[in-house]
């Protein structure tokens, strides 16, 4: 990698590895500061609403990433598994359970707190309902439930609009000032939208930037970087904000030095073939199935996961003048609440828009609310859009579901489909 | 009528998987019209009311052979949305005039989206059921997603669906409930009377044929079932949870009652009997099916359970009423709701010291030695502990 990408690599990325571990360094040292804890999920994280209470924001998937990465979920999921939890469910559950049994160990080594709080946002999964009964059923702290009703139609209702409100006003927020001790403060709640606000712009922006023909960004393995922020604790906050200046500021960089996305091992050269993928990545061999891409010379230019945390890219931002509401929409609109022709319109869309060459489905086996009808959706993007489609089968953080050899060939031969494509095309 | 010949009844319409008496009904009216729907509850009262016949659909069962279904679905799901498929791609559904996908859990959720693309020329509709239970928050929600369902069912019927005629249809249902009651206390005290793949048939059959027709079939079933001189056997008494979504092969469930297991509670076809009391037919009934579905609703796993004390409540007042000894956990392989939460039921179940034993099947199960021997074996425990 040469010396000058490597710092346009890294002040982004050592600024959001500090933001990580900063959160995680508050999050186990609530004994000494008496912060409240909040856990909650990343699809219908209310990041901006937790924060007006002061509260820390602990998110049960990320710390499954986490331990998928290290390498740590396997064993994690198996005692699990002993322990009497089903070989068919979600492995995020499982993983987050084993952790618990295993001292509940944060990365950074400390013991993470028990939750003051378990916000059950249960947006466009169904897991997710039954995921913190279980854990309720492990810790006992008070638990409350957001219900974002699915938009089975294609479209967000006024009911449902109406419903998510009521349920943050009567329940969310009453729950929040019980546990917190801190009254709810609307200001302080449009002030965290704006700065929400603010950073979506950019994260759009380099989004956007995959339609560059030589994409300065890979939107799936780099996307998930560039997503964490926003999908995590810290939408709302300042070092979201900046985090995402500097990360356009790289972007743009890259556009100007004509410079293909950064990967582990060096930036990108040739652009080969440019991709949609729908389904979240695996993430215990996370690094060898991204260099399976970049060895290839492919790029994913757009892709569905970096949605399933809110989806901007279609217009949505968070509204500082519309503020409850503006939480609803959020909730509503993110991706696996979507309908499938919904999503299957998106996905058409996307490559179109960002002239791909098709679309890789990674149907993911932990993950009914993705997985279930990729099969179709596939179907209906080759046929709307003329451009092949595959499909891989892998695991987020059972390791015991990715086989490498397995996805490599099939990548391969979709590579080789494309060629074929492209021949066809030319010659005619 | 002889139990034989309406469980014969039952088991052709069972069998039947080219739903040839819900057509026969549909024919003999120019108006008439069929809405089909998914495990496990839709309020049938409004279907009815609007002139239409509510059609349940519990996929193809272990008869029908998938062949297109697969290519419509990963191995890892289960197998209720591929034999539907097969049933849809197959045309044997086309005679419906609509489909209703409640919420249960997020491949059913899905499947409405892929049956959106399949038949865009059908009345297809995702029904969500509120998680809150508050009356003014989930219970104000819901109504509206009734209102919005029987202003949808007006436009089909081309007519509207005033509340004298849901309430009529309230008082039929009622009635069903009532005799599903029956049929199920009848069971839980004399199970040799009523074994369970009749009551199954029984119940089936209530999803296929007219409602009117099911409460004769049920009063008829009873009659006859009572004055049935049946041997008793030294069985053991269970409950079945976790099977109200995809159901079991007719041998599975018949398998368990040989292995020595009386099943005494199940929530096979929990739909029949999701609303568990009576409810008014003189009130505003949209508030009167939403009061019911917030207040006297079945538990099941596709609910969240607001309060930790209450999980597992509805089991265990089950396990009490019928005198069971014990619980089996069978599960669709890959359910969700079923598998997420029996860990939590089984942990309450042993905090009572109620034994209890678990499984998987697929509709199209067909090895039933394992099953046997493990129900088998559990019915010995329960026999010596007790
Ligand atoms: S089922 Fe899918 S969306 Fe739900 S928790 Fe698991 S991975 Fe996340
Ligand atoms: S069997 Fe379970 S997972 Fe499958 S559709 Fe039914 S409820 Fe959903």
């Amino acid at each position: 990698m040469s010396k000058e990408s490597e710092v346009v690599k890294e002040s982004s990325m050592l600024m959001q590895k500090e933001m990580i571990a900063d959160n995680y360094e508050a999050l186990t040292s609530t004994a000494e500061s008496g912060r409240k804890v909040a856990s909650t999920f990343v699809p219908g994280n209310l990041n901006e609403l937790i924060m007006c209470f002061g509260m820390l924001n602990n998110l049960p998937e990320i710390n499954a990433i986490q331990n998928g990465m290290r390498k740590k979920s396997g064993a994690m999921i198996m005692d699990a598994e002993r322990n009497g939890h089903s070989e068919d469910v979600c492995t995020y559950v499982k993983a987050d359970i084993g952790q618990m049994s295993k001292g509940n160990i944060a990365p950074n080594g400390k013991p993470m707190p028990a939750p003051d709080l378990l916000l059950l946002s249960y947006t466009g999964c169904f897991t997710f309902m039954k995921w913190f009964e279980l854990l309720r059923h492990e810790h006992g702290c008070e638990t409350v439930m957001l219900q974002v009703p699915y938009t089975g139609d294609g479209v967000i209702t006024d009911n449902m609009r109406s419903y998510v409100i009521k349920q943050l006003k009567e329940e969310v927020i009453p729950a929040m000032e019980r546990v917190s001790g801190v009254k709810f403060d609307i200001d302080r709640l449009r002030e965290n939208l704006r700065r929400s606000a603010e950073a979506e712009d950019n994260l759009v922006w380099v989004l956007e930037s995959a339609k560059n023909v030589r994409s300065p960004i890979d939107a799936y393995f780099g996307g998930v970087y560039y997503i964490g922020p926003i999908f995590t604790a810290f939408r709302g906050t300042r070092e979201a904000i900046d985090y995402y200046r500097v990360l356009r500021g790289e972007i743009e960089q890259r556009i100007e030095q004509q410079l293909g996305p950064v990967t582990p091992e060096d930036d990108m050269e040739e652009e080969r073939y440019r991709l949609v993928v729908e389904g979240p990545p695996n993430w215990t061999s996370f690094r060898d199935f991204w260099k399976m891409f970049y060895d290839e010379g492919a790029v994913v230019v757009a892709s569905t996961y970096t949605k399933v945390g809110g989806v901007y890219d279609q217009g949505f931002r968070h509204d500082p003048d519309h503020p409850l509401e503006s939480l609803a929409e959020y909730c509503l609109g993110c991706y696996t609440n979507r309908n499938l022709p919904n999503r299957v319109d998106m996905l058409v869309n996307y490559v179109n828009d960002f002239q791909a060459d098709g679309l890789l489905v990674n149907s993911i086996k932990s993950c009914n609310s993705f997985s279930a009808g990729q099969l179709m959706m596939m179907q209906q993007v080759e046929k709307r859009s003329g451009k092949p489609a595959a499909f891989i089968e892998t695991d987020l953080v059972d390791p015991r579901y990715f086989s490498a050899a397995n996805v490599k060939n099939r990548l391969e031969s979709y590579f080789q489909m494309i060629e074929q494509k492209r021949s066809r095309i030319e010659a005619a | 009528m002889a139990v034989k010949d309406i469980i014969e009844r039952c088991t052709e319409l069972y069998r039947d998987l080219e739903f040839n008496a819900a057509k026969r009904w549909k024919a003999a009216g120019s108006d008439r019209k069929v809405m089909g729907y998914m495990p496990v509850y839709v309020p049938e009262e409004i279907i009815h009311a609007a002139g239409m016949m509510p059609l349940g659909i519990v996929g193809g069962g272990d008869q029908m052979e998938v062949i297109h279904g697969d290519a419509y679905y990963q191995s890892y799901i289960c197998r209720i949305p591929r034999s539907t498929i097969e049933l849809g791609v197959t045309g044997k559904l086309d005679f419906l005039d609509g489909i209703l996908f409640p919420s249960i859990c997020d491949v059913i959720r899905n499947l409405s989206g892929m049956w959106k693309m399949m038949r865009p020329d059908m009345y297809v509709q995702y029904f969500d059921v509120p998680q809150n239970f508050a009356d003014g928050i989930g219970g104000e929600y819901y109504v509206k997603e009734l209102e919005h369902l029987r202003d949808e069912f007006s436009a089909l019927a081309g007519r509207p669906v005033g509340d004298d005629a849901i309430n009529r249809s309230i008082a039929l249902y009622n009635e069903r409930r009532r005799l599903v009651r029956e049929i199920y206390d009848f069971r839980s005290e004399a199970p040799w009377k009523a074994p369970t793949a009749e009551v199954h048939l029984l119940m089936r059959a209530g999803l296929v044929i007219p409602v009117e027709e099911h409460i004769r079939m049920m009063q008829g079933y009873l009659a006859a079932a009572r004055e049935e001189d049946r041997p008793v056997r030294d069985c053991c008494r269970v409950v079945i949870n976790g099977s109200f979504c995809e159901q079991p092969p007719l041998n599975l469930i018949k398998t368990i009652e040989m292995a020595g297991c009386y099943v005494v509670d199940d929530d096979y076809m929990l739909g029949n009997r999701w609303l568990l009391e009576d409810l008014a037919t003189d009130g505003n009934p949209l508030e009167v099916l939403a009061d019911a579905f917030l207040h006297h609703s079945a538990d099941t796993a596709a609910k969240y359970c607001p309060r930790k004390e209450d999980v597992g409540r509805f089991l265990l007042q089950s396990v009490k009423d019928t005198k069971a000894e014990g619980v089996i956990f069978s599960a669709p392989s890959f359910c969700d709701p079923a598998l997420l939460e029996r860990p939590m039921l089984a942990d309450r179940m042993s905090e009572h010291g109620i034994p209890h034993i678990s499984f998987k099947y697929a509709e199209n199960s067909g090895q039933m030695q394992p099953i046997r021997e493990q129900a088998g074996t559990f019915a010995d425990t329960l026999k010596l502990w007790s």
